[in-house]
C-alpha cells in the first residue's frame, strides 16, 4: 500500500491515526475479553465515553477547517453537530414502533401526549435507515450552504459573522424547545430502543458505535487534511491572511467559503449522529450557545489550523470537563474561561504549537 | 447550483464569453468617471485612456485618487457616474473583482500582499490562471506543464532560488517581485502596480524598473508612483492626477516644466512637508 505523499509528510496526523487503529483494537478487546472483575476491564460506560470523545473531536476537526484555515470564526458549530444528532435520533425514535409507553405503532410518546393524531410531513422517511443517514449529512449541509451563502455573499466576516452564527444556534435552541415543533420540546427525543435492529445499551452495540465513531474521526481527518493540502487548500490560506488578494486573483471567495462551510457542517452532523445514540438522548441543550464555544476553545487549546491539535484538544478538555464536573461542578465554567484565556496569551499555536517548537529547538 | 459547484472563479450570470478586443489600439477606457465617498470627491469626472502595450506612470500627490482609480477599475469601488471598458466590448462596472481578474486585469496592491504562510511555489501556483474550477484545484499535484509556467515567472522576477522557502520570510523587495509574479501567473493584458518600489533600495528599483520595462509590449501595465527618479527610468507617457482629475499628460520632462504640475507639486508639496 502507497501512503500519498500529502500523508507521508503529515507526521502528526499518521500518529493519530495509528493511535486511533491501536484504540480500535485494545479498547474491544480490554471490554470483552477481560473479564469484568479484572482491574483491565473496561466498562461500558468507559467505551462510550471514549466514543463521545472522539465525536467531539470530530466536531473539533470541522471547526477547526473553517476557522484554522479559511479564517471563519464559527461560534455556531454545534448547531450543525445538534441537527445531525436530531436527523440520526428521529431514525431512533421511529425504531421504538408500539414499544413505547402509549404503545402507538407509528407516533412517538411526545406527539400522543400533545395529542397529534399523525406523524408531521418532515418526519416520514426517518423510519428508513438510509434515509435518516443521508438526512444526517444533508440537513446540516444545506442548513449551512443557505446561511453561508446569504452570509458571505454580503461580505460579513469577522466579529459580525461568529456573531450570526451564535445567534442562529441559539434561534435553534429556542425552536426546538417549542413543543408546536414536532421534535420532542424540551425533553427532546430519547428512551431508544435499537438502531438496524441491535439494541443500544448491548455491550457490542456499544463497542460498535466506538469503532464508528472512531472511523468517522479517521475519514473526517483525512478528508479534511486531503483538502487543505489541494489547492483549494491554498486558496483557503489565501482567504483567511489577505481575502482581497484572493479575489483579485480570480476567485470567487464566497463560493468557496459557502462550500467548505457547508462541508465542515456535514461533518458536524456526523459527529452528532453518532454522539447521540451513545449518550441515548437529544434535547434543545444541545444547541446551546456555550456549546460551540466550547468547541472553538477546544481547537484553540490543541492549535488551531493543524487538525491534529483539534482532536488532541477536544479529548483534553473533555477528559478534563468529566473529571472536575465529577470532582468540582460549579468550577468548571471559570477553568473553561480561564483555560481560554490562559492559552489565547501563553499558547497562541495550542499544545501542538508548543510541542512543534520543542521539535523544532531539540 | 451545478454551476456554482463547478466554478469557483468568475463567472456567473455577467461573464464575458468574448476575448478582449483591442482593435482600436485602446485596451482600457475611463470616460467621465466619479465618485464621491460621503460628500467627498475622491475622483472627479476622470477620463484616462490606456493604449495596448502601453507602459503608462501615474502621479500626484498623496490622496490624489490614483489608489481609488485602480480600484474603480478592477470592480472594488463602484463610480458614481461614468464609464469603464475593457477593449471596445466589455464594460467592467458590470463585473465584480473575480471576473474582472479573469479577463486579464490583474493588480498589485498599494501595500505588498502575498501569502506569507505559503512558499514562494505555493504563490504563484495559487494566482495560476486556468487552475481555478474546483475540479482543478482538487488535486495536490502539479502538471508538467504548470511546472514549467512557473518556472518561467520564477526565473522572470528573479525569485528562482527562493522558490521553496515561505513567502512571509522574504525580503520586502522580494515580496514585492513576488506579487508581480502572481499577476504575471494570471496572464493578464493589463497590469496594475500599486506603488511597486516603495522602501525598496535603489539596486532594488532598478532591478524593478528592467522587470516593468520588459513587461510593456507584451502587456499594458499602469504604474502608480511616486519616486520621481524611477518614474523618469521608465516611463514614455505620464498622467498627472490631481484631486480626482487628469492634470497633465505627456512626458516627463514636458510635465516638470509645465507650471500646473509644479504648483500642485511644489505649491502642496511644500505647505505639505
Ligand atoms: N473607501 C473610502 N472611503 C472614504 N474615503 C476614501 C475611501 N477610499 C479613498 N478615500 C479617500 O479618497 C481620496 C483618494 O484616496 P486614494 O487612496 O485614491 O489616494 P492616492 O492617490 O492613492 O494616495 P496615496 O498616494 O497616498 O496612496 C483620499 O482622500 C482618501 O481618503
Ligand atoms: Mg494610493
Amino acid at each position: 500500500m502507497r501512503v500519498p505523499s500529502w500523508l507521508r509528510s503529515d507526521r502528526a496526523g499518521l500518529a493519530l491515526l495509528a493511535v486511533l487503529a491501536a484504540l480500535a483494537l485494545v479498547v474491544p478487546a480490554l471490554n470483552l475479553l477481560v473479564a469484568a472483575d479484572h482491574p483491565l476491564h473496561l466498562s461500558a460506560y468507559t467505551v462510550t465515553l471514549l466514543g463521545k470523545y472522539l465525536c467531539y473531536a470530530l466536531l473539533a476537526v470541522s471547526v477547526d477547517l473553517v476557522w484554522g484555515y479559511m479564517g471563519i470564526l464559527s461560534l455556531g458549530h454545534a448547531a450543525f453537530f445538534a441537527l445531525g444528532g436530531y436527523c440520526f435520533g428521529m431514525y431512533l425514535m421511529r425504531q421504538i414502533g408500539a414499544r413505547g409507553v402509549y404503545g402507538d405503532p407509528v407516533l412517538p410518546d411526545f406527539m400522543v401526549f400533545l395529542n397529534w393524531t399523525e406523524l408531521p410531513w418532515y418526519w416520514l422517511g426517518f423510519d428508513q435507515f438510509w434515509f435518516a443517514a443521508l438526512m444526517v449529512l444533508a440537513a446540516p449541509g444545506l442548513l449551512a450552504f443557505v446561511f453561508g451563502w446569504f452570509a458571505f455573499r454580503s461580505r460579513v466576516s469577522g466579529v459580525y459573522l461568529s456573531i450570526i452564527t451564535q445567534a442562529l444556534t441559539y434561534a435553534l435552541m429556542l425552536a426546538f424547545f417549542r413543543n408546536e415543533m414536532g421534535f420532542g420540546g424540551n425533553n427532546g427525543l430519547t428512551d431508544f430502543k435499537d438502531a438496524l435492529g441491535f439494541p443500544l445499551h448491548a455491550d457490542s452495540t456499544r463497542i460498535v458505535l466506538f469503532l464508528l465513531s472512531a472511523l468517522a474521526l479517521a475519514g473526517g481527518y483525512l478528508a479534511c487534511r486531503w483538502l487543505v493540502s489541494t489547492r483549494l487548500g491554498r486558496v483557503l490560506v489565501a482567504i483567511r491572511d489577505a481575502e482581497p488578494r484572493a479575489r483579485f486573483l480570480g476567485y470567487r471567495v464566497e463560493r468557496v467559503k459557502t462550500l467548505v462551510f457547508a462541508f465542515s457542517a456535514m461533518l458536524a452532523g456526523l459527529a452528532g449522529a453518532l454522539y447521540v445514540p451513545q449518550v441515548g438522548i437529544i434535547n434543545p441543550g444541545e444547541f446551546a450557545p456555550l456549546n460551540s464555544i466550547e468547541a472553538v476553545i477546544w481547537v484553540a487549546v490543541g492549535g488551531r489550523g493543524t487538525l491534529v491539535g483539534a482532536v488532541v484538544g477536544a479529548v483534553l478538555v473533555n477528559y478534563a470537563k468529566t473529571w472536575l464536573t465529577g470532582a468540582l461542578p460549579e468550577v468548571w465554567l471559570f477553568a473553561l474561561g480561564g483555560l481560554f484565556v490562559a492559552v489565547t496569551l501563553l499558547l497562541p499555536r495550542g499544545l501542538v504549537g508548543l510541542l512543534r517548537r520543542r521539535g523544532a529547538t531539540a | 447550483m451545478s454551476e456554482l459547484i463547478s466554478e469557483l472563479d468568475a463567472g456567473g450570470m455577467h461573464a464575458p464569453v468574448e476575448p478582449v478586443d483591442a482593435s482600436h489600439g485602446i485596451l482600457l477606457y475611463l470616460e467621465g468617471v466619479s465618485v464621491t465617498f460621503d460628500g467627498f470627491k475622491a475622483i472627479d469626472n476622470l477620463s484616462l485612456y490606456v493604449a495596448d502595450g502601453e507602459l503608462r506612470c501615474v502621479i500626484g500627490p498623496n490622496g490624489a485618487g490614483k489608489t481609488t482609480m485602480m480600484d474603480i477599475i478592477t470592480g472594488k469601488t463602484k463610480p458614481d457616474a461614468g464609464r469603464v471598458f475593457f477593449g471596445q466590448t466589455i464594460d467592467l462596472l458590470q463585473l465584480d473583482e473575480p471576473a474582472i481578474a479573469r479577463i486579464g486585469i490583474g493588480r498589485k496592491f498599494q501595500k505588498p500582499t502575498v501569502i506569507e504562510p505559503l512558499t514562494v511555489l505555493e504563490n504563484l501556483e495559487l494566482a495560476m490562471s486556468g487552475a481555478k474550477r474546483l475540479r482543478g484545484l482538487l488535486t495536490t499535484r502539479l502538471a508538467g506543464a504548470e511546472r514549467d509556467r512557473i518556472a518561467a515567472v520564477l526565473e522572470r522576477v528573479g525569485l528562482t532560488a527562493q522558490a521553496g522557502r515561505l513567502a512571509g520570510i522574504l525580503a520586502h523587495g522580494q515580496k514585492q517581485w513576488l506579487e508581480i509574479g502572481m499577476l504575471l501567473m494570471q496572464e493578464p493584458r493589463l497590469l496594475l502596480v500599486d506603488e511597486p518600489v516603495a522602501g525598496m533600495t535603489p539596486a532594488e528599483m532598478e532591478r524593478t524598473a528592467e522587470l516593468l520595462k520588459s513587461l510593456a509590449g507584451e502587456h499594458s501595465v499602469v504604474v502608480v508612483e511616486h519616486d520621481m527618479g524611477f518614474v523618469r527610468s521608465i516611463a514614455d507617457k505620464v498622467t498627472v492626477l490631481h484631486q480626482g482629475r487628469v492634470l497633465a499628460e505627456g512626458a516627463l520632462e514636458d510635465l516638470q516644466a509645465d507650471p500646473r504640475v509644479i504648483e500642485v507639486y511644489l505649491g502642496d508639496g511644500h505647505a505639505a512637508g
